[in-house]
C-alpha cells in the first residue's frame, strides 16, 4: 500500500493532459478526491501523480446559455450544482442527483465530473446526466471530443477514457418544453448512504399536457453499468402520462434490469425497487413538466 | 453527619460539562492523539479466515524489513490463567484472552489478531505485515448459534464441554454453557391460559458504533515501569489484564485514561494494550497501536447476535399465567454472551407466576462479544415485548392496559431468584398511559404509507461496585477533585456537582479530574450504569471526610472542641463554620487558608464498594411511517420514560435518553453484520454497517421520573443502559400496528419487511 503521491496542479488543459501522459498509468486526475483518495487508502486503486484538476478554470465553470444549453465544469463542486439557480430551474434531476450524493460536507468537495468518472453503478449523478441527454467532453493528447454519458461507462470502475485523457467539462442541451425531469434512489438511511437502487426519467409531453411525446429513463445499482431502460421509455412514447403507463413502464424497466444481491440489498428487493422507483421518478418528472414542484 | 434535604443548589441544575471546551475547540487529546518522542508505529496482522488451524508462522521476511523494530506473536506472551474475573460489565477468561490478544493453534474468526509489528512508519508496519507468512488449514465455519447448537456442527474448542448447575457434559459442545430458571409450574400454567402465543426471534450481531477507534500508546521505563496510555472505561480493568497477560506486576504498569470518544461497553476489554506493550518492550521505544474503522468492526467486543423463543400465556381477563423461554446468545470465539443478563432482564417488569427460561452461551466463528450498553437486554427484551403485544391484541386490549394489569410491584420475587426492590415499573407505565404522546391520535393512512404506534417496557438492572474519590482543599477554599473512575458520560461534572452540594460550595470550586492507576484509588470501570451512582457515594464520603476534618482545623483556629464547631452545607448560610463557644463564624475558604497553620494538607477520601443499588425501568412509545412498496420505516415521533431515580444533571440525563434512544433505533432498523458462507464480514465500515443520521432519528421527547433509590445519598439510580433496551421493542410493535405483519428480526430492514409482508 503506498501512501504517497507525487502532486500537481497545472493551470491549463494542455497542461494536464501533457503530465496525464507523461504519468502514464500511475497519473490519475484529482478533482474533489472524495472517492480516489478512499481508495488509494484502500487499495483498491493505485496511483503515484495526482493531477488536481480544480486550478483550470474552464474545469470549474458553470455556464448555462438560453440558447446552447448547460456547460458544466468537470470539477464544479455538488453543492455548487444543486444550488445554481439555472440548473435547478432547467435540470432538476440533476440537482436530485448531485445533491444527494454523500453529505453535505462531501458535497463541497465531491463533483458530478468525479462522480462519472469514478463510475459507479451506483453513482446517483449519472442516470440523471444520462436522461437529461448530457455529453462528455474529453481531452487528450490528440484534441477533444465528445460522447454521450450513456456511453461513458464501461464497467464497475470503469470508463471509456484512454491514458492521457481527462473529462473537462459536461454538456447538456436546452430543455424542451413541457418536459420534466427526477431522479429517485432508494436507500436505508435518508442521507450518507448509497443507492440500492436509483431511477431517473425525463418526460416531454404534448401540448395537452396528457399524453408522453418522448420519454428517457436510465437506473442506477441495477446492472455492471448506469443502465438506459430504452425499452421502457420507448414504450412510453404517445401513452397517456398517467399512472397506468407509469407502472408498465416500471415492469418493462425490471426487464431491463440486471441487479445482484449483495449485503446492501437482495436480488428480489433490487428487482421489485426498480418498479417502484421508476414508476416514481416518472410520476415525478411528471409533475416537473406540469411546472409543479416537488421536493428535490 | 451531614444531611442534605431537597433543597439542593448545585444538584438538579444544568451546569456545563467540565471537559466541554477542550472538547469543543479539538484539544482534548482521545487515544489516538497520543504521541511519545521515538514513538514507533504498530499494526496488527489479522486472519483472512474465519475458522483455520494455524500450521506455521514466519517472521522472518517481515523482521529484515529496513524500518522494522519488533515483531511480535503469541510466542511472546507467557502462559495465561485459567480464571475467569469480571471485567467492566462482563467476564473474562485471561486464557482465552490471551488467544483473542495473539492466535494460538487457531483462528477463530475474520479479523482475529495473529501477530504484530512495529516500525519506524505506519506504512512500513503495513508492509511488514504482508512479509509475515502464516500457513493455514482450513475448518468449516460456524456462523449460526443454531448451527453451532447441533450435535453435528464443527467444534470451535475441542476441550469445550457445556457447564451448567447439573455439571459438565462429558462430550465436547459449542455451547460453553446453560442454564434454567424455574419458577411455579409452567405446564399448568399453560394450561389455565385462555389465549397462548409463541414465537421465534433472531438479532444479527450489532456493533456500539463508538466513533474514536482502540488505540493505545505503551512505553517502558529504564526501571522497567510500564506506561500505557489508552482509551478505555476502566483504566484498572486495563491493568489487571497487562498484569494478567504479561505476567507483570500490578505496581510496576501504569495505565493512563485518555478521553473516550464513545465506548457504549465496548471498551472494557482491551485489545491493543497488550500488543503495544510487548512491541515497545521488543523494540525499546514507545509503541502506538491505533486500529482502523474495518478492525474495530472485525474484532473488538460487538455484542451478541441470537435466536431465541417466546412462549406466553394469559386468561380472558388479561392476567399472565405462565411463560417459556428460551435464549440462545452467540458468544463470538470464546465463552462469554451476556445471556445471563438478557434472562435477568426479559419480561422482568411482569408479574408471571410460572414460567421457565432456558438460557444457552454458544460459541461462532465472529468476533468475541463485549458489553454493549444494557448487554444482552434488547435481544430479550425485543423478543418479550412482542408476545407481550400480541397477548394485549388477542385479548383485545389496549397494550399498555395489559401491561398495567400485570406489572411487576416491589417484594415481587424475579424469575433469576432476587426480589424487586423500589421499582417503579408501574408508574413508568402509567407515565406511558399519561403521556400526550400516548393519546395524541394518529392518522393510519389506507395508502401506501401506513402509520403504527407501538410501545416497549424496558428494564436493566444497573451495578455498584468500587469507586475512589480524592478531595483536597486548597488554600483559597477551591477543592480538587481527583477521581479514578474514568469520564465517559460527563463524570468529572455530575460527580463534582455531588461532591459540591455535599460541601455546601458552589460547583466553581470544585475542579474535578480524572486520575490514573499511579495517583488514584482502585476504581472498577465505567459500565452497568454505575458511575454517577457508586462514585457518587465516594464524593460525598470524601466530602463528609473533608467537613469532619475541617471541623477540626476550625476547632484549632477557635481553640475549641470539635464538637463545638458547627458546619452549614445548605441555604444561605452555606459554607460556614459556627462555634458555639464564641458565636463567631468563619468561611470555608477562611478555614481553608490556614490549613498549614493547622495541620498541613486536608484530603478527604471516598473508598467504596457499593454491593446494593436500584434497577432502572423505562419505557418507550414509536410512532413509526412504513412505505409498504418499499419496506421503509420512518419515526415520526419518539418518546422516552424512565425511573432515573435522581437527575444530578437533567441535561446530562436526557442526552442518555435519547443517545440510548439513538442506539437503539439505529439496532431496530438498520445495524447488523453480514457475513458470507464463508465467515467473512461484508459490512466491516460505516457506509454498510448503517448507524441512524440525524435524518433518520426524530427530536427524542424525554420524561424523567424521579422515584428515588433509598440508599444513594441523592437517590441516584444508573440511567445509562436502560434507554437502549425498549426501542427495537417498540418500533417492532408500531411496525405491526402500522402493517398487521409481526416481525421477527433485527434490524427490520427494508428488505425484511418486504419479505414479511410476503412482497418478495
Amino acid at each position: 500500500m503506498n501512501f504517497s503521491y507525487g502532486y500537481r496542479a497545472p493551470d491549463t488543459i494542455a497542461e494536464a493532459v501533457r503530465l496525464l501522459q507523461e504519468g502514464g498509468s500511475g497519473a490519475r486526475p484529482l478533482a474533489g478526491g472524495t472517492d480516489l483518495l478512499v481508495q488509494l487508502r484502500h487499495g483498491i486503486r493505485q496511483a503515484d501523480l495526482l493531477v488536481d484538476l480544480k486550478r483550470i478554470p474552464e474545469l470549474s465553470a458553470v455556464r448555462y446559455d438560453p440558447a446552447d444549453g448547460l456547460t458544466l465544469g468537470a470539477a464544479v463542486p455538488c453543492a455548487d450544482v444543486a444550488d445554481h439557480p439555472d440548473i435547478r430551474a432547467h435540470y432538476p434531476a440533476l440537482v436530485d442527483g448531485a445533491g444527494i450524493i454523500g453529505g453535505s460536507a462531501i458535497r463541497q468537495r465531491a463533483t458530478v465530473g468525479g462522480n462519472l468518472c469514478n463510475a459507479s453503478p451506483s453513482g446517483d449523478a449519472i442516470p440523471p446526466l444520462i436522461v437529461l441527454g448530457a455529453e462528455a467532453e474529453i481531452a487528450g493528447p490528440n484534441g477533444s471530443c465528445r460522447v454521450p454519458v450513456s456511453s461513458f461507462c464501461v464497467g464497475p470502475g470503469l470508463h471509456l477514457l484512454d491514458q492521457g485523457e481527462m473529462l473537462v467539462a459536461l454538456h447538456l442541451p436546452i430543455p424542451s418544453p413541457r418536459s420534466g425531469s427526477c431522479y429517485l434512489r432508494f436507500t436505508p438511511r435518508g442521507e450518507m448512504d448509497i443507492a440500492v437502487v436509483g431511477a431517473a426519467a425525463w418526460l416531454q409531453l404534448d401540448e395537452s399536457l396528457s399524453y408522453i411525446e418522448d420519454a428517457r429513463i436510465a437506473l442506477s445499482a441495477v446492472a455492471p453499468v448506469p443502465l438506459v431502460a430504452e425499452t421502457a421509455a420507448t414504450w412510453l412514447i404517445g401513452r397517456p402520462a398517467d399512472s397506468e403507463s407509469f407502472a408498465q413502464a416500471g415492469r418493462l424497466a425490471q426487464e431491463t434490469a440486471r441487479p445482484i444481491g449483495d449485503v446492501r440489498g437482495t436480488l428480489p428487493q433490487r428487482l421489485h425497487l426498480v418498479g417502484v422507483m421508476t414508476r416514481r421518478a416518472l410520476q415525478g418528472a411528471l409533475r416537473r413538466a406540469k411546472g409543479e414542484t416537488i421536493d428535490g | 453527619m451531614i444531611t442534605k434535604t431537597a433543597e439542593h443548589t448545585v444538584i438538579g441544575t444544568r451546569p456545563p460539562r467540565a471537559d466541554a471546551f477542550e472538547k469543543v475547540v479539538g484539544k482534548a487529546v482521545f487515544g489516538p492523539d497520543v504521541n511519545l518522542p521515538r514513538m514507533a508505529y504498530g499494526r496488527i496482522l489479522r486472519s483472512p479466515h474465519a475458522h483455520a488451524r494455524i500450521v506455521r508462522i514466519d517472521p522472518t521476511r517481515a523482521e529484515a524489513l529496513d524500518g522494522v523494530y519488533a515483531v511480535a506473536t503469541a510466542a511472546d506472551l507467557p502462559e495465561a490463567a485459567d480464571r475467569t474475573e469480571r471485567v467492566g460489565e462482563g467476564n473474562v477468561n485471561y486464557k482465552y484472552m490471551r488467544d483473542n490478544t495473539f492466535a494460538g493453534d487457531k483462528v477463530l474468526y475474520h479479523g482475529h489478531p495473529i501477530a504484530a509489528v512495529a516500525a519506524r512508519t505506519l506504512q512500513i508496519a503495513e508492509q511488514a505485515l504482508e512479509l509475515i507468512d502464516v500457513e493455514y488449514e482450513l475448518l468449516d465455519p460456524v456462523l449460526d448459534v443454531r448451527q453451532a447448537m447441533a450435535a453435528d456442527a464443527p467444534l470451535l474448542h475441542e476441550g469445550m464441554h457445556t457447564r451448567s448447575l447439573a455439571g459438565t457434559a462429558d462430550t465436547p459442545s459449542n455451547v460453553a454453557s446453560q442454564f434454567q430458571f424455574l419458577q411455579g409450574d409452567p405446564e399448568q400454567g399453560f394450561a389455565q391460559a385462555d389465549v397462548v402465543v409463541e414465537r421465534a426471534f433472531e438479532t444479527a450481531m450489532v456493533h456500539q458504533g463508538y466513533i474514536e477507534p482502540h488505540a493505545a500508546t505503551a512505553a517502558w521505563d529504564a526501571d522497567g515501569t510500564l506506561t500505557v496510555y489508552t482509551t478505555t472505561q476502566g483504566a484498572f480493568d486495563i491493568r489487571s489484564q497487562v498484569h494478567e497477560l504479561l505476567g507483570y506486576p500490578l505496581s510496576k504498569i501504569i495505565v493512563v485514561p485518555t478521553e473516550v470518544g464513545g465506548a457504549f461497553g465496548g471498551k472494557n476489554v482491551g485489545y491493543v494494550e497488550v500488543p503495544a506493550a510487548v512491541l515497545a518492550r521488543k523494540s525499546g521505544r514507545p509503541v502506538r497501536v491505533v486500529m482502523t474503522r474495518e478492525e474495530v468492526f472485525l474484532a473488538s467486543g460487538p455484542s451478541s447476535g441470537t435466536w431465541m423463543r417466546v412462549k406466553m400465556g394469559a386468561t380472558r381477563e388479561g392476567r399472565i399465567t405462565a411463560a417459556e423461554v428460551e435464549l440462545c446468545y452467540e458468544a463470538g470465539a470464546y465463552p462469554g454472551s451476556p445471556v445471563g443478563a438478557g434472562a435477568n432482564c426479559i419480561l422482568a417488569g411482569y408479574d408471571i407466576p410460572n414460567a421457565r427460561l432456558d438460557g444457552y452461551d454458544v460459541v461462532v466463528n465472529k468476533p468475541r462479544v463485549g458489553a454493549y450498553r444494557a448487554p444482552g437486554a434488547t435481544q430479550s427484551t425485543f423478543a418479550g415485548e412482542a408476545v407481550i403485544d400480541e397477548l394485549a391484541e388477542k385479548l383485545g386490549l389496549d397494550p399498555v392496559e395489559f401491561r398495567l394489569r400485570n406489572i411487576a410491584t416491589n417484594g415481587m420475587p424475579r424469575l433469576n431468584g432476587g426480589f424487586h426492590e423500589h421499582i417503579a415499573a408501574r408508574e413508568v407505565m402509567e407515565a406511558v398511559r399519561d403521556h400526550p404522546h400516548y393519546n395524541a391520535p394518529l392518522e393510519r393512512g389506507t395508502g401506501i404509507l401506513r402509520r403504527g404506534r407501538g410501545v416497549g417496557l424496558a428494564y436493566w438492572g444497573n451495578w455498584g461496585a468500587r469507586s475512589s474519590v480524592t478531595l483536597e482543599v486548597n488554600a483559597d477554599g477551591t477543592v480538587s477533585m481527583l477521581m479514578g473512575s474514568v469520564d465517559i458520560t460527563g463524570t468529572r461534572t455530575s460527580i463534582a456537582m455531588q461532591a459540591a452540594e455535599t460541601l455546601g460550595l458552589s460547583l466553581a470550586h470544585i475542579n474535578p479530574a480524572m486520575g490514573n492507576t499511579q495517583t488514584s484509588g482502585y476504581s472498577d470501570a465505567s459500565g452497568g450504569s454505575r458511575t454517577t451512582m457508586a462514585t457518587g457515594v465516594a464524593a460525598v464520603k470524601a466530602a463528609e471526610e473533608v467537613i469532619a476534618k475541617m471541623h477540626e482545623r476550625a476547632a484549632a483556629i477557635w481553640v475549641c472542641e470539635p464538637e463545638q464547631v458547627a458546619y452549614t452545607n445548605i441555604g444561605p448560610d452555606a459554607g460556614t463554620f459556627t462555634c458555639s463557644r464564641n458565636d463567631e463564624t468563619m468561611t470555608f475558604a477562611e478555614v481553608a487558608a490556614k490549613l498549614g497553620g493547622t495541620g498541613g494538607a486536608l484530603r478527604g477520601q471516598g473508598d467504596v464498594n457499593v454491593r446494593r443499588w436500584g434497577g432502572a425501568f423505562g419505557a418507550n412509545i414509536a410512532d413509526v411511517e412504513v412505505d409498504i412498496e418499499t419496506g421503509s420505516v420512518r419515526l415520526l415521533r419518539f418518546t422516552a420514560v424512565q425511573n432515573v431515580g435522581k437527575a444530578i444533571r437533567p441535561g446530562q440525563v436526557e442526552g442518555q435518553l435519547r443517545g440510548g434512544a439513538t442506539q437503539g433505533i439505529g439496532w431496530g432498523l438498520y445495524e447488523g453484520y453480514a457475513y458470507d458462507g464463508q465467515g467473512h464480514m461484508l459490512n466491516a465500515n460505516f457506509l454498510d454497517y448503517k448507524l441512524p443520521t440525524a435524518l433518520d432519528v426524530p427530536a427524542i421527547e424525554t420524561e424523567i421520573l424521579e422515584i428515588p433509590w433509598p440508599e444513594h445519598p441523592f437517590g441516584v439510580r444508573g440511567v445509562g443502559e436502560t434507554p437502549i433496551v425498549g426501542p427495537p421493542a417498540a418500533i417492532a410493535n408500531a411496525v405491526y400496528d402500522a402493517i398487521g405483519v409481526r416481525q421477527g428480526f433485527l434490524p427490520m430492514t427494508p428488505a425484511r419487511i418486504l419479505e414479511s409482508m410476503g412482497i418478495i
